[in-house]
């Protein structure tokens, strides 16, 4: 009588164990974004740190994403209060200027920040290849379904998120993703526009 | 008896300029300023802000609603409830965007239907268990002596 109640306490117990522990593997801040496969959000932003040559744009010219079709485009969403954000910044900024006159854009998107402090920050950091851009109201975070920084999505040389990295991009990833990327745009025959 | 007339009537000379005071202070301060008018429908739009916001999770937060939490993200989470509210789209439609962009997780009840349904029947399926197991223990209970007088 006491091994079947023994038995019939492990039976119920059991599912409530292997429930908590398959909890315990999963990191509660890695939320899948439906977004990948998908359209990318469009955006109309205004650059506020120029980045460097051979990448430099104007600061307060419009960069929309609908005038980046034919390109792939890497977006990333950083600020100067994010830890984690110094740790990719120079892999980030030398990749981008590796891939110079290739059809890739690198693009930083600034989240929930002022332009003051990220002009600072990236001066602190001994600059940057690529522009960034100014998001006033997160609203292009929010489209992206942004829930923390640093957050960097690849889209397409068609205009969709072809993937989304949660964290510092290390260059491994950044260069297989973007390479990736390209062979099927050159694969594809896709009309690809080369960046400056 | 006189001196608790004169407490009485001291009393009430006390408490009227107070009585009369309390409305009358209050209703300047949650009055809009002279000259600005607000319109009934702005609180109508935050009163629906407030219900959507209410059933959306904050994405920086543990467990909050976007509505309750004071985080920067939330704000404008809320702000664009209110913008498309009043752009004249539907609950249905704001909360469809949400759940675009962050997915199912962005709800703070998920919707009843598929896997979803556990969450909503486990704990109907728990209390009847729990029942079941309460009328069986006591029934035992109630024929346990019955039984040992029998032996």
């Amino acid at each position: 009588m006491n091994w079947r109640r023994a038995s019939l306490g492990v039976a119920a117990a059991l599912p409530v164990i292997a429930l908590l522990a398959w909890g315990m593997t999963r990191d509660p801040k890695d939320i899948p974004s439906p977004l990948p496969g998908k359209s990318a959000p469009s955006f109309a932003l205004s650059v506020f740190a120029p980045g460097q040559q051979p990448l430099a744009r104007t600061i307060g010219d419009t960069v929309r994403l609908a005038d980046l079709r034919g390109q792939v485009v890497v977006l990333n969403f950083w600020a100067s209060w994010c830890l984690s954000c110094r740790d990719e910044h120079v892999t980030l900024s030398a990749v981008a200027r590796r891939y110079a006159g290739k059809p890739i854009q690198f693009l930083g998107v600034l989240y929930n920040d002022e332009p003051v402090s990220g002009t600072a920050w990236i001066k602190e950091m001994g600059g940057q290849s690529y522009a960034s851009l100014n998001d006033p109201g997160a609203r292009t975070a929010i489209d992206y379904g942004l829930y923390g920084v640093p957050e960097t999505f690849f889209l397409d040389v068609h205009g969709r998120v072809a993937y989304k990295q949660t964290g510092p991009a290390s260059a491994q990833v950044l260069a297989r993703v973007a390479d990736s990327l390209l062979a099927v745009a050159e694969k594809d025959g896709a009309p690809t526009k080369r960046n400056q | 008896m006189k001196c608790a007339v004169r407490f009485v009537v001291v009393a009430a000379l006390w408490a009227g300029p107070l009585a009369s005071a309390g409305p009358g202070q209050g209703a300047p301060a949650s009055a809009p300023p002279s000259g600005v008018v607000t319109p009934a429908v702005d609180s109508a739009l935050e009163a629906r802000t407030s219900a959507i916001a209410s059933q959306l999770r904050c994405p920086v937060c543990q467990g909050l609603s976007i509505q309750a939490s004071p985080s920067e993200l939330a704000q404008q989470m809320r702000s664009v409830v209110r913008d498309q509210l009043a752009a004249g789209r539907s609950p249905a439609d704001v909360q469809a965007y949400f759940v675009s962009k962050y997915g199912e997780w962005i709800l703070l009840s998920p919707a009843p239907r598929g896997i979803n349904l556990i969450v909503y029947a486990l704990p109907v399926l728990l209390v009847l268990g729990g029942l079941l197991a309460v009328v069986l223990a006591v029934r035992r209970w109630t024929t346990a002596p019955a039984e040992s007088v029998t032996h």
